[in-house]
């Protein structure tokens, strides 16, 4: 055999050698690792680990209530900022293809807290609904401004729900952007001559040509919203009384500060089969109604 | 009727879109003004221009963020694993849509199944196989685990562009005897430029950004990124807004001006990313 530098196994290991090493290592070995963890009863830390079959995954589906709560509160902030953000940011890019004078200006700005991490921004929107809102509530006497946003349960889900949408707008924005440039001018214009109103050719006309960027805006917003966990962590870490953690944070919890590895790594697993399935189901029936031109 | 508003409508648009954006931009306003006030000025009015524009918290918050150890960690961070991950990205995307053996097409397509595995899912146990490795606790040991999480959407982001660029410009080079690799690095990487700036800027922004993984394997104090500085710093002091606004600043400056020079790449990188994925 020919084993040169030029050898088809020399190119072999050469061009797909680090990636397939990297890849072993760091997704497919944990995975498996974390499927064979989630059915001990290890500690994390501790030499002794127990095999305890299915019973990690009972104990989560039958008794543990702060797991079911976090996914529920998971569930109904993604459900909250996916409708909020992808209405914001559709109405902002269907206003941005007009010929505004302003309009690149005005992209950047509402792209940018998108370029800022999901810690930092916590931060400082904590800091506005702290301090800030006092502020304006002197001012204003605006009964929204004298809450204690991060104070109770119903304002804290709100609280992020304002800081998510903020931040995730822009990013929805430059994709519905892109999608409604690509709308052919000459159809739009066929359906005003044929007396259409500007509501109709929207729901009629624009809405089924942009399906697919409709899919992907869902597809971005559906994922990056159940993984939450720097935005909880740095705005309301999870309170108040846990009203606020979510999923991630759950599992990082029960793994670190409860020392339940095990019980940790099940959850992980619900988690990506959860996130896997209803991601999966998002893009199938978004794509069934995408049009093939 | 046109399918363009008329001129007043536009106008109209156009001062209400201004409002919203100047909404948008607030946040920024009240930790920027605020940053520069001392902490009695700020807790009697945050909505004020400051009386003097002090720098007295930007002193303070600079010696006790270390920010210039900080910010050298995420800037070795972010470039490592970006070059690193590009490179490992383009090379294997290259090969596997030149020579689609089964053995390629398994990996891509378990590369592709691996996109949905979310970073919850695996952090634990990469802990436990970095520690065996023995590189947790190391700046090596966050870029590897970047590299492997971000592989698999970057290589398929080249996989598709590859496909596009025509395989008869490589073979009249291969005939005039040149090497595969000479092949690849100066002939095909250069075509693919265009996926390369995406590549790059979006994984440029992630890395910069990411907090999770950082806080699990990075837990010395001198191998603090910008986000783990942040974090410690607002749990050592709370309640210290002088202090913190003046840290956030700082913190939020590089991904900003980072963004306004490149604002055009990124936002054409972020629509083909997503179109892409």
């Amino acid at each position: 055999m020919h084993v040169g530098k030029d050898s088809k196994w020399m190119q072999q290991l050469v061009f797909i050698g680090p990636a397939v090493l990297i890849f072993s290592l760091v997704i497919i070995a944990p995975f498996l690792l974390g499927l064979y963890y989630s059915m001990t009863d290890w500690n994390g830390v501790s030499p002794n680990v127990n095999w305890v079959w299915f019973d990690n995954f009972k104990k989560i589906f039958m008794e543990d209530t702060d797991f079911a709560s976090s996914f529920w509160f998971t569930t109904k902030i993604t459900v909250t900022i996916v409708i909020l953000t992808n209405l914001l940011g559709f109405f902002i890019a269907y206003m941005l293809v007009q010929k505004l004078k302003t309009r690149n200006m005005l992209r950047s700005i509402f792209f940018m807290p998108n370029v800022l991490g999901g810690l930092l921004l916590g931060f400082i929107w904590q800091f506005i609904f702290v301090r800030g809102f006092t502020t304006l509530g002197a001012y204003s006497d605006f009964f929204l401004f004298k809450l204690a946003w991060l104070g109770t349960e119903a304002t804290a889900f709100w609280g992020l729900v304002i800081v998510s949408v903020w931040q995730g707008t822009g990013y929805v924005m430059v994709i519905y952007i892109a999608g409604l440039s690509n709308v052919p001018e000459d159809l739009k214009e066929a359906a005003y001559v044929d007396g259409a109103k500007r509501r109709q050719v929207l729901r009629h006309v624009i809405l089924p040509m942009i399906m697919s960027s409709i899919t992907v805006c869902l597809f971005w917003t559906i994922n990056h919203t159940y993984k939450m966990y720097d935005l909880n962590y740095s705005l309301t870490n999870g309170g108040p009384f846990r009203s606020t953690e979510s999923v991630s944070m759950n599992i990082f919890i029960e793994a670190f500060a409860n020392n339940r590895y095990g019980l940790g790594t099940a959850k992980a697993f619900i988690f990506f089969v959860a996130v896997a399935l209803i991601t999966v189901v998002q893009v199938y029936l978004t794509k069934r109604r995408e049009i093939r031109m | 009727m046109s399918t363009f508003l008329n001129r007043y409508k536009l106008h109209f648009v156009e001062v209400a879109v201004i409002l919203l954006a100047l909404l948008f931009l607030i946040p920024f306003y009240f930790v920027l003004v605020n940053s520069f006030k001392s902490m009695p000025e700020l807790l009697k009015n945050t909505a004020s221009i400051p009386e003097i524009w002090r720098l007295a918290n930007y002193q303070r918050a600079w010696d006790i963020l270390n920010l210039p150890l900080a910010i050298t960690n995420s800037l070795i961070i972010t470039i490592v694993s970006t070059v690193g991950l590009t490179t490992i990205a383009s090379m294997c995307a290259y090969r596997m849509v030149r020579k689609p053996s089964k053995f390629n097409n398994i990996i891509f397509s378990l590369f592709v199944a691996a996109m949905v595995i979310p970073i919850q899912a695996i952090m634990l146990p990469l802990v436990k196989i970095l520690n065996l490795v023995g590189i947790i606790n190391s700046i090596p040991g966050l870029v590897i685990s970047y590299i492997g999480l971000g592989i698999a959407f970057s290589t398929f982001l080249f996989h598709g562009f590859v496909k596009s660029i025509p395989y008869e410009i490589e073979e009249s080079a291969i005939i005039d005897g040149c090497s595969p690799y000479r092949v690849y690095w100066s002939i095909v990487f250069p075509l693919l430029k265009p996926m390369t700036v995406t590549v790059v800027l979006l994984n440029t922004l992630w890395f910069w950004n990411e907090f999770l993984l950082a806080q699990l394997i990075l837990l010395k104090p001198d191998l603090r990124t910008i986000q783990l500085a942040i974090n410690s710093l607002f749990s050592e002091y709370t309640k210290q807004w002088d202090l913190a606004l003046a840290a956030l600043v700082m913190s939020i400056t590089p991904a900003i001006v980072f963004f306004f020079f490149l604002q055009r790449h990124i936002i054409e990188g972020v629509t083909a990313g997503a179109v892409k994925g």
